[in-house]
């Protein structure tokens, strides 16, 4: 399995895009950071960065690295190699790749300019999502056979989750907003690990306006021990649902 | 030897002026462990109008002690009078009463009759300096009184419940009063005006009260200059007022949902310059206040920079720096009859062509997000995420579902020196 990983580590580092990546997310950040006058001002301004290309590049990479090594693949099932090694050997090295790519070019410029807990958990939410995007992806690519639209589904899930779930949530907010549903929607916001980073993120900022009633609400949930626990838990899941699920697909299609 | 006659005139003249003053003020009286009055009961019965009770350092436990006439009441050491959680510990009932250097401790608690440490009836030109005021269901109270002076006095309570604890300094029906350099902290309101007229507070400083740092409510023409007021559990509130004068104070870190910088409430004609507020859940809120000059201050780090409720009017809001604020302002409805002009915006984004120091497109406060959130707050769940980025953003070029009125026509590309 290690040599698999190698192997296909070495094509990753060959392709040039991930290196492209790292750059770009140096770019973001230094100049986020060098813009803004104070350093919780530049990670906020991050933050956004951060929540919307990590998932995007994530999900897209590794759904097209995934429909494009469909022929080595093929030539490893030829191998006496179990296919579940096969597959997590691809999920492995992709992740590692991706979030190599992040703590080179986000990770040092936060680690340089906001060396304290928050820089600690953007970089620690960085990675999880990432991973959790990757994992998405193999779902999606396995879904279909159909390049086109294995990509297309990666894309509609990024937009979801990136975009079309606050709207939604929006939505809620006002349908019931003669509800008290501020607990609800703690519930609910652990149905978009984006959602749930910013939240986390942002209570540890301290940001004042989440201080208010709904503010008070969140902290009392995520600012605990047992809701960060909790919290970690379900990122968890949504790391090892969508991959689980794809290798299993895997193991029983018919190539 | 002239040298020496003059100096034995001079002596001579002081001696008589002494004299003089003695017979015509009156005496000094003693009290002590060491003299032959060793309470402070007696010596009163014994003074008379103009005497001087010197009360030297000790414990002094007497239940109720009233001030009748018109005397000077000093503590030498700061002597304890202490209430025993039954009394009301000094009642002054008279005029031109001076109480100086005392610790006053433990008052009786009673909703009935509000009992004070320093309670004060129907009295003019009373003197309150340099006490020490602890634990005490209110601190100082002044009912009725006209032309007193509270100063340097140092006020604090360990309230819990904002039932079980009265006000720092609570001022009833008077006119004329000087609020200087006190220190008040633990009570239900800092400092408590109602039906207070003509009077000055300044230099204070209210922490850490249950309420407000301070309380106004019925009390026109008074000034507050230069206090500090920080940690108190709803901020500060004026209410029902007119002709307030607010300059120089800082109001800090009043966190919570219902806990303002400064509330305004039923206000008109007041002016409010030069004042700070700085990490207040809401730095000023605003409710059917008119006619105020809002001019010179700083809002910063506040969850919202200013929220002004439709029932306000004609209030001006100019030459403010607004930074580093989640919202800047908020309001609840469409109607704007308020002027903003010439203030800092740290979020305005235009461009300043002519170099005229003021920005060439007018810059609109109000985002989409805040409106929303003010019409429903559990949508604070998305602050800060890109659709609602996208929508502030769509919002700013074009407003359609704030009002397009709201908005500073001259904002300020840097900020004011404040």
């Amino acid at each position: 399995m290690n040599r698999i990983i190698k192997f296909i580590l070495l094509d990753i580092v060959k392709n040039k895009v991930v290196l492209l990546y790292t750059i770009l997310l140096a770019a973001f950040s230094w100049s986020a950071f060098g813009l803004e006058d104070n350093s919780t001002k530049g990670v906020l301004t991050l933050l956004n960065i951060i929540l919307l290309t990590v998932p995007l590049v994530a999900i897209l990479f590794a759904t097209i690295y995934i429909y494009n090594s469909a022929e080595f693949i093929e030539l490893l099932l030829g191998q006496p190699i179990k296919r579940s090694k096969i597959w997590c050997a691809l999920f492995l090295s992709l992740c590692f790749s991706l979030l190599f790519a992040f703590l080179i070019g986000a990770g040092i410029p936060i680690l340089i300019y906001a060396p304290n807990d928050v820089g600690l958990m953007m970089l620690i939410l960085g990675s999880f999502i990432t991973v959790i995007f990757v994992s998405i992806a193999f779902l999606s690519a396995i879904a279909t056979r159909d390049k086109a639209k294995g990509i297309g589904i990666s894309m509609m899930l990024w937009l979801y989750f990136a975009l079309l779930f606050d709207g939604l949530i929006l939505f809620l907010t006002f349908q019931f907003s003669e509800y008290p549903i501020e607990k609800m929607m703690i519930g609910v916001s652990m149905l978009s690990p984006i959602d749930m980073a910013r939240i986390m993120i942002l209570l540890k900022l301290d940001v004042s306006a989440m201080m208010g009633y709904t503010g008070a609400v969140f902290k009392e949930f995520f600012g605990t021990v047992l809701g960060t626990i909790v919290s970690i838990a379900i990122l968890f899941l949504w790391m090892w649902i969508p991959f689980f699920w794809s290798l299993f697909k895997f193991k029983h299609k018919d190539l | 030897m002239t040298s020496l006659n003059e100096q034995t005139m001079k002596q001579s003249i002081l001696f008589l002026l002494i004299f003089i003053s003695i017979l015509s003020e009156g005496r000094t009286i003693r009290v002590g462990p060491t003299h032959e009055i060793k309470q402070i009961k007696p010596a009163l019965s014994l003074s008379s109008q103009g005497d001087t009770i010197i009360v030297e350092a000790g414990l002094y436990q007497e239940g109720n002690i009233v001030i009748s006439q018109s005397i000077v009441f000093l503590g030498e050491g700061m002597p304890i009078i202490d209430g025993e959680k039954k009394y009301e510990v000094l009642s002054i009932k008279a005029n031109d009463v001076v109480v100086s250097g005392f610790t006053i401790q433990h008052s009786g608690v009673a909703t009935m009759d509000d009992p004070g440490g320093i309670k004060v009836y129907y009295s003019n030109h009373v003197t309150i300096i340099d006490n020490y005021l602890y634990d005490n269901f209110f601190g100082i109270y002044m009912q009725c009184c006209k032309n007193c002076l509270i100063k340097n006095n140092k006020i604090v309570s360990l309230g819990k419940e904002e039932q079980m604890i009265g006000n720092g300094i609570h001022c009833w029906k008077s006119d004329s009063m000087l609020i200087i350099a006190n220190n008040i902290s633990g009570h239900r309101d800092g400092i408590y005006f109602e039906f207070v007229t003509h009077s000055v507070i300044w230099r204070n400083i209210s922490t850490y009260n249950i309420r407000y740092g301070l309380h106004f409510m019925f009390s026109n023409d008074d000034s507050y200059f230069t206090n500090l007021f920080r940690g108190n559990g709803a901020g500060v509130a004026v209410m029902f007022t007119s002709r307030v004068i607010m300059i120089n104070n800082t109001f800090e870190e009043n966190w919570g949902d219902a806990a303002y910088g400064l509330l305004l409430k039923e206000i008109s004609d007041s002016y409010i310059y030069g004042n700070h507020f700085v990490k207040n859940t809401s730095g000023i809120y605003m409710e059917g206040t008119n006619r105020i000059y809002i001019s010179m201050n700083v809002l910063q780090s506040n969850g919202w920079g200013m929220k002004i409720q439709a029932s306000c009017m004609d209030n001006t809001i100019t030459n403010n720096n607004f930074v580093s604020n989640t919202f800047d302002i908020s309001t609840n409805g469409s109607l704007v009859l308020n002027t903003f002009n010439e203030n800092y915006w740290d979020k305005y984004e235009g461009y300043d062509l002519n170099r005229d120091q003021t920005g060439d497109i007018p810059y609109h406060p109000l985002s989409l997000f805040s409106v929303i959130i003010e019409k429903n707050p559990p949508a604070m769940l998305l602050y800060r995420s890109s659709m609602v980025m996208l929508l502030d953003k769509s919002e700013k070029v074009l407003p359609s579902l704030t009002p397009d009125n709201f908005i500073d026509h001259k904002p300020r590309m840097h900020a004011l020196p404040l």
